[in-house]
């Protein structure tokens, strides 16, 4: 390494092909269901847990002054805030049908043998949940009234 | 013996099955003179039925004698060639050439979450001490009945058979996200091998075990990935087992049965 500046020290060495870089970093670890499942429940509950944090702090205003709570609340009507609230729906929903996978999995004898099924009922079920509930969110969101 | 030397090389056999050029990407590192590993490819002529223990072997006899990597006896029990085979925790001896994508090249890396040492090697001591400290040996202070042998009936045996497999390769722990991040983490392996004696009827030492793995960096630390369960190249219900010594822990004892 000390002399990698030399001009000529690089064909000095070369008796094989020196070994070409490519990626520096490892490869992804190619886990299945149960490794996403884990990533997505920690994504959802991060974001649900700052959620929380805002909206304790935005209830806590209407102690201290009932015209600035207005005004924050208000804000919420605005569009941008409607689409986040159809996330913080998404995510809520995922977290809770996945925790109750996880629930079953630590609790029920069995329950580990069809983690994978039980995942993509969690899934179909969450699908489910957001089509009842997109259509008539994003109807007031954007339908005005 | 008259047919082999009739037919020298068996060429009835060699013509069945075909040999392909199968290139091979390998996380290169030589601590003294790389501060980073590199990705370094090969081309090694192999046979389908060959595995990719075989086709390290080749590259280091023939290609690259620095090629560094572990393995014993090279037949699935030694469980030294635990390496990370396309993004997933192997054993290098038993993953054939032709359950691979051999279109695409494969890439061979070592173990995560533990040391890197050289190449595909590791240091394993993180591992066999968190092993070590679930006291992975019979404790038994009680004579025998007949003063000979401890019975046990088949339904006891069975209760722990799964964990009795463990080979100790480490493509559990070194699989699981939990261990990558936080070392300090017991692991899948030694959870495995605490079980094989949590539920062993003949045992005492149950309640010492269960204390231990009842700590921040014990069975609590298991998200339920089942990285671990997919890694284990003896197919032991790993997860499973975590969740039976979770469920002993709260319960305060194993659910063992009486005869």
């Amino acid at each position: 390494m000390h002399e990698e500046s030399g001009p000529a020290s690089g064909a000095a060495t070369a008796t094989i092909d020196p070994p070409k870089p490519r990626r520096i970093a490892g490869t992804l670890y190619r886990g299945r269901e149960g490794m996403w499942s884990w990533v997505l429940h920690r994504i959802t509950g991060v974001a649900i847990f700052f959620f929380l944090l805002v909206h304790i702090l935005d209830t806590a205003l209407v102690r201290l002054d009932a015209d600035a709570y207005d005004a924050v609340i208000g804000t919420y009507k605005t569009p941008i805030m409607g689409l986040g609230e159809a996330g913080l729906v998404a995510a809520i929903g995922l977290h809770a049908l996945n925790g109750l996978r996880i629930i079953a999995i630590d609790f029920i004898p069995g329950a580990t043998r069809v983690q994978r099924p039980l995942f993509w009922i969690a899934i179909v079920l969450w699908v489910a949940l957001l089509a009842g509930f997109l259509p008539r969110h994003l109807m007031h969101v954007f339908g005005g009234a | 013996m008259t047919t082999m030397t009739e037919e020298p090389g068996n060429p009835s056999i060699e013509a069945g099955i075909a040999a392909f050029t199968v290139t091979l990407i390998i996380r290169r590192f030589d601590p003294e003179t790389m501060s980073e590993p590199i990705w370094q490819d090969f081309d090694v002529e192999m046979y389908p039925t060959d595995r990719v223990l075989d086709a390290l072997h080749k590259i280091k006899w023939e290609q690259d004698g620095s090629l560094s990597f572990r393995r014993s006896c090279a037949h699935g029990i030694c469980g030294s060639d635990a390496m990370r085979i396309n993004g997933r925790n192997r054993l290098a001896c038993k993953t054939l050439i032709k359950d691979l994508d051999i279109s695409q090249p494969i890439y061979v890396e070592a173990i995560k979450g533990l040391p890197l040492e050289k190449d595909l090697i590791v240091d394993m001591e993180p591992f066999f001490a968190s092993y070590r400290e679930i006291q992975p040996f019979l404790i038994a202070s009680k004579e025998p009945k007949d003063g000979k042998e401890r019975i046990q009936s088949v339904a006891q045996r069975a209760v722990f058979d799964d964990t009795t497999k463990c080979i100790l390769c480490a493509a559990c722990t070194s699989s699981c996200p939990v261990f990558w991040t936080d070392g300090q983490y017991f692991g899948p392996a030694a959870i495995v091998n605490a079980h094989r004696f949590i539920f062993d009827s003949r045992d005492e030492g149950a309640a010492v075990r269960l204390d231990i793995l009842n700590d921040k960096e014990g069975v609590w630390r298991c998200r339920t990935t089942f990285n671990c369960s997919e890694a284990c190249p003896r197919g032991i219900e790993v997860t499973k087992a975590i969740a039976e010594v979770k469920n002993a822990v709260l319960s305060g004892r194993p659910s063992i049965p009486t005869a």
